[in-house]
């Protein structure tokens, strides 16, 4: 709908300041577009895809080689940019569209789970382009993701079930409304140390087979001033936050992978990442 | 309610300029990738170079009526360079039905530039092939006995490309409404098959049945293989008799449809297959 491919059955929405259902042509020139399925042309060089993408698109003719080298040396395809996009390998396709989808400098820049099917090489390689992009560009990147720890590197957060947003925010927002913070410690005295905390922390500690356990919400800060004041030796100290897989069963009661089994039901759980930068 | 405060975006498209560039570029790549399809060149020059010297020279001797510098390939050569150009057209216009399979489809469809434009430059490409196509096997004329006089060549030349133009938006009326690739196949079958075998290409229209002369006056094909036809006969120097058996022109009842009026009749039905296409490439996202 933002990219003004659906029709919206209610509301409104602006992108870029031009309004999605009157505006669509205006829409479509402030974005690029990244899909889940390749839409290169294979028969096409790299260079030959992204200069028709440039005459589709408008881009003032001086500006179309400056662009196309630095867009291609971004994601490392100017040394194949003579060769045909159907010998490419399924990650190299997706980095020509990502580098397709910022050449005509887009101000948001959508993408549909751009690593979905792709290595964990690969994968580590596109997000070192996003975060590239999101360090360099005044561009806001929009993109929908199953896996969760990679909407960690993402500013704002929404998640999406049965086709609501049931709530936004930043992945540390987020974790924090789920739950505290686990830490786990063993000390020299765990009797004495439970006390220490009660009296000095005013945390009810849990005693099992690991340790002694407690919730708080900053455990990063929590942690040096336990050990400086506990009182008690500490032998070891390990930490586990909420993850944003615990984030999403919270809030849409169930984990992703049963929500991909229930697809009848039209359940779509995307997590967004946007960022703005002037 | 947010203000429509635009952040440095240089003056939004839409424009007649921008429509062009769009024409161009769908125009050029169609070229890009004819030039690169060596195989499907070749191919293209197989059959009808099958029908003319292989189907035309087993024909010629129990075809009555022949002498001189005129045989029957030479009757065949204009139907054969429609052949060409048809089956070429249609494959052209046709792709779109690969592209939407390949995800390329979309890519276009999303660009801000307006459908009427990529439709445009979609028939200019795939017609552009086909005269391409069609001038290639042109280059044959001289085996079959017909003269290399510009005027001919020209006037072929001309003749083919309005055809091809037809033909294609044709096609892509046709590929609008197709879903997946197996339709192809019934589309060769049902439509471009008899489309061919109606015209006129490969055998004359004189003495034909009713029935079988009322269905080639349907096809609009027919009415781009007859001008073809006799512009090359205008070339020989053929007997009346002969000409009366092989070249009869298309008649409606008694009036003998001049050259002007076949041509007229391929460019309007054209031109409706333009609009047609644009009006349903422009309801598709």
């Amino acid at each position: 709908m933002l990219c003004t491919l659906a029709k919206p059955t209610g509301g409104w929405a602006r992108v870029a300041g031009h309004d999605v259902l009157g505006e669509p042509t205006q829409v479509r020139r402030c974005i690029g577009l990244v899909f889940q399925d390749t839409t290169l042309d294979g028969d096409l060089t790299a260079e030959e895809n992204l200069r028709l993408h440039a005459e589709l698109y408008g881009v003032p003719r001086q500006e179309v080689n400056v662009r196309l080298k630095r867009v291609m040396d971004m994601v490392e395809l100017w040394d194949r940019r003579r060769s045909q996009v159907k010998t490419f390998s399924g990650g190299m396709k997706r980095r020509l569209e990502i580098a397709r989808g910022l050449l005509h400098s887009p101000q948001v820049l959508f993408l549909d789970e751009p690593t979905v099917g792709l290595d964990p090489q690969t994968r580590s390689h596109i997000w070192g382009y996003l975060n590239e992009l999101k360090r360099q560009e005044a561009i806001t990147t929009f993109l929908t993701t199953h896996y969760m720890e990679e909407a960690e590197y993402c500013d704002r957060i929404a998640i999406i079930d049965h086709g609501q947003i049931v709530v936004t925010g930043t992945p540390q927002e987020l974790k924090d409304s789920v739950g505290k913070d686990r830490v786990t410690l063993r000390t020299e005295n765990d009797e004495q140390a439970k006390q220490a905390l009660l009296e000095r922390f005013e945390l009810e500690a849990v005693s099992g087979s690991e340790g002694l356990t407690v919730h708080v919400a900053q455990a990063e800060e929590f942690i040096p001033k336990l050990v400086g004041g506990l009182g008690v030796a500490v032998r070891s100290v390990e930490m586990a936050r909420p993850t944003l897989d615990d984030v999403f069963m919270t809030y849409t009661g169930r984990t992703i992978r049963d929500a991909e089994a229930g697809a009848g039901e039209s359940m779509r759980a995307w997590v967004q990442m946007a960022r703005r930068r002037r | 309610m947010a203000s429509a405060s635009v952040i440095g975006v240089r003056t939004a498209g839409g424009s007649i300029n921008d429509d062009l560039r769009g024409v161009w570029i769908v125009w050029k790549r169609e070229l890009t990738r004819f030039g690169r399809a060596r195989l499907r060149i070749v191919t293209a020059v197989v059959q009808p170079v099958l029908y003319l010297f292989v189907l035309g020279s087993g024909l010629a001797p129990v075809i009555p009526g022949q002498g001189g510098n005129f045989d029957f390939r030479t009757f065949m050569f204009p139907g054969v360079l429609a052949m060409t150009v048809l089956f070429t057209s249609v494959f052209s216009a046709i792709s779109i039905v690969w592209d939407r399979e390949f995800g390329f489809l979309r890519e276009m469809l999303v660009a801000p530039v307006s459908r009427w434009a990529l439709v445009l430059g979609k028939c200019l490409g795939g017609a552009s092939v086909a005269t391409a196509q069609g001038i290639i096997l042109l280059l044959m004329a001289g085996l079959v006995h017909i003269p290399y006089s510009p005027g001919l060549l020209l006037t072929l030349v001309g003749e083919m490309a309005l055809l091809s133009f037809a033909l294609t938006a044709f096609g892509i009326v046709l590929a609008s409404r197709m879903a997946q690739l197996e339709a192809f196949q019934v589309v060769m079958q049902f439509l471009v098959m008899p489309m061919f075998f109606l015209s006129g290409a490969i055998f004359p229209l004189s003495a034909l049945p009713a029935w079988l002369g009322a269905l080639t006056e349907i096809d609009p094909v027919s009415y781009a293989v007859d001008p073809m036809r006799k512009a090359v006969f205008a070339n020989l120097d053929v007997p009346p008799n002969l000409v009366r058996t092989f070249n009869p022109g298309i008649s409606w009842g008694s009036w003998q449809l001049p050259i002007g009026v076949e041509l007229g009749i391929v460019a309007i039905l054209g031109a409706i297959m333009l609009g047609w296409a644009i009006r349903n490439f422009s309801k598709t996202d």
